[in-house]
This record gives structure tokens, sequence and C-alpha cells, in this order.
């Protein structure tokens, strides 16, 4: 139960940095964050303790009922993925923080309001 | 019926998105021809589908290598086909539209049309999936896609709002995967058909209601609902005018109301008579929503942030009717959909004839537009009667199937909310028609030209098929919307079809 509420907890700091730091890097690491933390989450719904990488080398294993003992692959390929889409969205959301500091000189959200809305 | 089109719906706008980089150094001007071809071949695509769907009363399914459940799995029902067909239609417009609009930028023609066409390609990706995970990164692809078509003029206001829109848009996509995890972690399986079977053994705990919850989060993020609106009227407004008509006609409808109601109504299964919680959820949001954007709309003075402030309020028509849940208003949700989309479509594709022609956006400004560009305001006059519900435009049957389902469901107040709101929209639409397009006093900017031939086709498109949805309403109903519809109130019906077949 403690590494489930530890994501929430990552999630949770994730949040608040987003939300309350007004440089523009640090929102960027606190998106990094709450992208661990649910990665970290997926990750950890297919452990078992005690259990081996789902890898059969031999043909033998499988009537042996190696699978039994397996953790599940299916969350570790969707995390590669959620891993990968992440990555896209960090490169884009760093090369917009350089751009918008290549205009207003500065990283501070607060002074980055030409936007009324 | 086995569906073997249905992966064309991904490859086609994927390999013209592939195509449009390497050929375009050959000649520029192939970027605008590969995506208006490419478009338009989905489009063909997506109408034969429909026709397939309607045809044989079946869906068209397709497993990708055979693997059934446990692999890739796209699935092609009514509700599916409506979904395409608005995505394709607004987007080969928004291609056709854009090749002359993009006269405005130095450069980059290609980056735009492969941004246009991935954008695409999420979206279709994500009405034909069957598969959880899938839905996931159909959305992402297309979110990332939009994220940078936002920022695509590069000037400070564009890149802000940019900005703002992708954490907040990137939050909602974290906890939706957060959302889809704990689905994993209780049922252990990602096919749509076969989770709704696994969770319909599950029972009503708070577990599931949390999962529901933190979905629900998710996709109001995505539609932009209240009160998550704040990302939606800045990118909107800083977008290029045919991404914004994507974003408005087709984005936040098929990320947010479309993979909302298919996981709801066709996993969860949903009802009016068993969850009412739910839905009186949706009635709530969605009538703050068409409330607050109606208002917030009626006080702007820039075109294109009233059109956005307008489509929250529309977004909060859509969920009032789908949180009726009895056949007309599920109906009138799906209908509204489409109407919006082709009259929103319309609205933000004149704004940026208007914008093009002009230089500004500011309606104080503009003066006696009509003079001059009589196509553009004719097109933006007769999607905002279809908009305001006037008869017998595509606007006025989606409203009075939404009022007709909130009296059947005996919520008169609801009914009152609707047909007042149609009201207001109908008056900040000609608040633009006055300031813009008919002359004025104490305004200089004006235009002396009508916008070019491919942007009033684009326009015009749309505005005949308001028109045409709107007189032929009987037959959309009974052969587009009406099936959609069903499959969303038949619910777990969905997995018996899927499986069975």
């Amino acid at each position: 139960m403690i590494p489930y509420l530890a994501c929430v907890l990552l999630f949770l700091i994730g949040l608040y940095v987003v939300i309350s730091k007004r440089n523009l890097i640090k929102i960027v690491i606190g998106f990094s964050l709450i992208e661990y933390a649910v990665n970290l989450f997926f990750a950890l719904v297919g452990f078992k303790k005690g259990a081996l990488a789902p890898i059969i080398t031999q043909p033998e294993q499988v009537r042996m009922g190696v699978a039994r003992n397996f953790v599940d692959p299916v969350p570790q390929a969707l995390v590669l993925t959620a891993i990968v889409i992440g990555l896209s969205t960090t490169a884009l959301m760093l090369s917009l923080a350089m751009r918008l500091y290549e205009k207003y000189k500065t990283f501070d959200i607060s002074e980055i309001r030409r936007l009324k809305g | 019926m086995e569906g073997r089109i249905l992966p064309l719906f991904v490859a086609i706008p994927l390999a013209g998105a592939f195509l449009v980089p390497l050929l375009s150094k050959l000649w520029t001007r192939f970027a605008d021809l590969i995506a208006s071809i490419t478009s338009a071949l989905l489009l063909g695509v997506s109408v034969y589908g429909w026709l397939m769907v309607n045809a044989g009363g079946m869906p068209l399914h397709y497993w990708v290598g055979g693997w059934r459940i446990i692999g890739i799995a796209m699935w092609f029902d009514a509700l599916t086909a409506l979904i395409v067909l608005i995505i394709n239609i607004v987007g080969f417009c928004a291609s056709v539209y854009s090749i002359r609009y993009l006269d405005r930028y130095t450069g980059g023609r290609w980056k735009f049309f492969t941004l246009l066409l991935l954008l695409i390609a999420g979206l279709n990706g994500l009405a034909i999936s069957g598969d959880l995970f899938n839905m996931f990164v159909f959305i992402e692809i297309s979110a990332i896609a939009s994220y940078a078509l936002v920022a695509f003029g590069t000037e400070e206001e564009e890149v802000e709002a940019a900005f703002k829109y992708m954490v907040l848009g990137e939050v909602g996509g974290a906890v939706l995967l957060f959302g889809i995890a704990l689905i994993y972690a209780r049922a252990s399986t990602l096919n749509l058909a076969h989770l709704s079977q696994v969770l319909a053994g599950f029972g009503r705990t708070p577990f599931y209601w949390f999962v529901i919850a933190t979905l629900l989060i998710g996709f109001a993020i995505k539609m932009g609902m209240e009160p998550f609106h704040a990302w939606l009227a800045d990118a909107h407004f800083s977008a290029p005018a045919p991404i914004s008509a994507m974003l408005s006609g087709v984005f936040i409808k098929v990320t947010g109301v479309y993979a909302m109601s298919r996981l709801m109504f066709n996993v969860f299964g949903v009802s009016r008579a068993e969850t009412p919680a739910f839905f009186n959820l949706l009635i709530a949001f969605g009538a703050v929503s068409m409330v607050l954007g109606g208002l917030l709309a009626y006080t702007q003075n820039d075109y294109k942030r009233l059109l956005a402030y307008s489509s929250i309020s529309q977004i909060g028509y859509i969920l009032v009717a789908l949180g009726i849940g009895n056949f007309w208003g599920i109906a009138g949700a799906l209908f509204h959909i489409l109407a919006h989309a082709l009259g929103k479509g319309t609205l933000f594709l004149a704004s940026g004839s208007v914008e093009r022609q002009t230089g500004t956006r500011n309606l104080e400004q503009l003066k006696g537009l009509e003079k001059t560009m009589p196509a553009t305001t004719w097109s933006h006059i007769l999607a905002s009667f279809s908009m305001a519900g006037l008869p017998p435009f595509a606007g006025f049957f989606s409203k009075l199937f939404i009022i007709i389902g909130a009296i059947a469901a005996r919520m008169y107040w609801l009914a009152f909310l609707a047909a007042l709101f149609s009201a207001v929209t109908l008056g900040y639409l000609t608040k633009v028609v006055n300031m813009a397009f008919f002359v004025k006093q104490n305004s200089s900017v004006t235009s002396t030209r009508e916008a070019p031939g491919l942007m009033v086709l684009a326009m015009l498109v749309l505005v005949v098929l308001t028109v045409a949805v709107g007189v032929g309403f009987r037959g959309v109903l009974d052969h587009l919307v009406g099936p959609a519809a069903r499959v969303l109130l038949n619910g777990l019906e969905y997995a018996r079809l899927v499986l069975g077949g």
C-alpha cells in the first residue's frame, strides 16, 4: 500500500509545483514529477513480489508453468509508451519555454501576461 | 463485419504527414496538394464507412494481427461514423482554407500541414480505437500536434497561450493515464468490450466512482468545461484560424465529449435510471458552462475570443443534453456536435478571412465589410443563425431535440434555460455582424477585397452543409444521428456486438 501512496504523494507534489511556482522551468519540472508519479504507479500495478521478469527463453518453460510466477508485462509495455510520449511533451514544453524567454527576456510567469483571459 | 478499411483512417493521414516534409523540398506547393488530397481521401473513406454501416446495420471491426482482445482493436459503429464524418469534413475544409490563409506567415508551410495531418490522424485514431490505452495514445498525438499548432505564429501571445494550454492539457492527460492505470489494476484488461463485461461484475463500489471521477476530470480539462476553461479561450484566440476551427469544431468534442461518452455509456454502463448522480453532475457542470460561456462571450470585443467563449457555452449545451439522458437528449447532443462543428467551423474561418484581409480582429475598429466581402459576411450570418437555433438551419433542430428531451424528462427549467441561451447566442453573434460587417461611424479599418477563392470555397462548403443538415434533418436523424444515439443508449450491448462479431 505504501508505494502506491508514495506515488500519489509524488503526484500531489508535482501538482503543487505546477500550480504555485512562477518560473517556467520549474513548472516543466513539476509536470515531469506528475508524469513520473503516474508512470511509477502504472508500473507498480503489474508488480508481484518475488516474481520473475516476463521473459521465456526456452519453450519447455511454458509447460513448466513459469508464466504463473511472472510480473505482468502489459503495464511495463504501456509505461514505455507513456515515457516516450512524456519525452516529446517535455521537449515541446521546454522549447516553448525557450521561445517565451526569447520574447519576454524572463522566465517569470507573472511577467508573461500579454493575454488577459 | 470485417472492416479492412479501418486502418486507413490512421494510415492515410500518417502517410500524408510523412510525405509532406519530403516532397515539399522539391516544390513547396506539394505541401498544400498532399494535405488537400489526403483529407479528401479521408473524407471519402469516412463516407464509405458510414454507408457500409448504414447498409449492413452491423458495425465494422478489425483486429490488428488477429490477436482479438489482447491485441489492437478497431471498431466502427454508427457513433464512430458520425464522429469521423465530422472530423474529416472540418479537416478537409481546414486544409483547403489553409492553402491561401498561410500566405500571412513567412514560410513553415510544410510544418503546418504536417502537424495538421498529425492532428487529424490522432482524432481519427481515437474515434476508431476499441482499446483504452490506444485511446490515450491517440489523444496525446492529437494534443501534442495541437499545442505546436497553437504556437505556430511564434509571436508573444501565441507562445504564451500554447504554454498555458500545454501545461493544463498535459496535466489532464496525466490524470487520464492515472485513471487508466486504476482501471487496469482492477480489471486486468484494456479492450473496451472485454473491460465493460469485467466491470459489469464489480458493482457500484466507491472505487468505481473514484475511477469515474478521475476520468471525468481528465476529460473535463480536454473539453474546456467550466471550471477548466481557462486554456480554451487563449488557445482558440491565438491559433491560426483554420486550427481554431479544428480545435473548437472537432478537437474539444472528440477528445472530450466523444471519448467520455464512449467510456461512460458503453464501458461503465451508466444510464439515467441506474446512476442518476452521474447525469445530474453533467447537467450541473453543463449548465454552468453554458451560462458563464455565453455571458463572457457577450463582453468580448475581439472576434475570435468571442467565438472561443461561445464554444464553451455550446459545450455546455452538449453536456446538458447528454445529462438529460433520454433518446432526444442524447440525439440532441450528437446533433449539436454536428451542427456546432459546421457552424463554429464557418465562424472561425470567417474570422480568419476578416483578419487576413484587414489585419485586425478588433470589432471596434472594423466597419462596413459587407460591401467588399459579401461571401464572408453571409457565411458568418448564416452560420450565426444556425448557432442561435433559427430554423431551418442545423442548429435549430439540435436545440429543438434538446428542449424536447428536457420536457420529456420533466426538466422544464432546463428547457427554459436552453431556449434563453439561444437568444443570448443570437445576441453576441449579431453583435459581430453589426460591428464588423455593416456600416458604422468612428471606425476606420475596412477591406477592399473579398478573401481568396479557396478560402471562400471552404466556408461555403460548411455553410451549404449547415443548411443541408437543417433542411434534411429527417434523413440525418434517421441515418446518422439516431443510430449513433442508440449506440450510447444501448450501453453494454456494445460488448456483446464486439465480442460476438
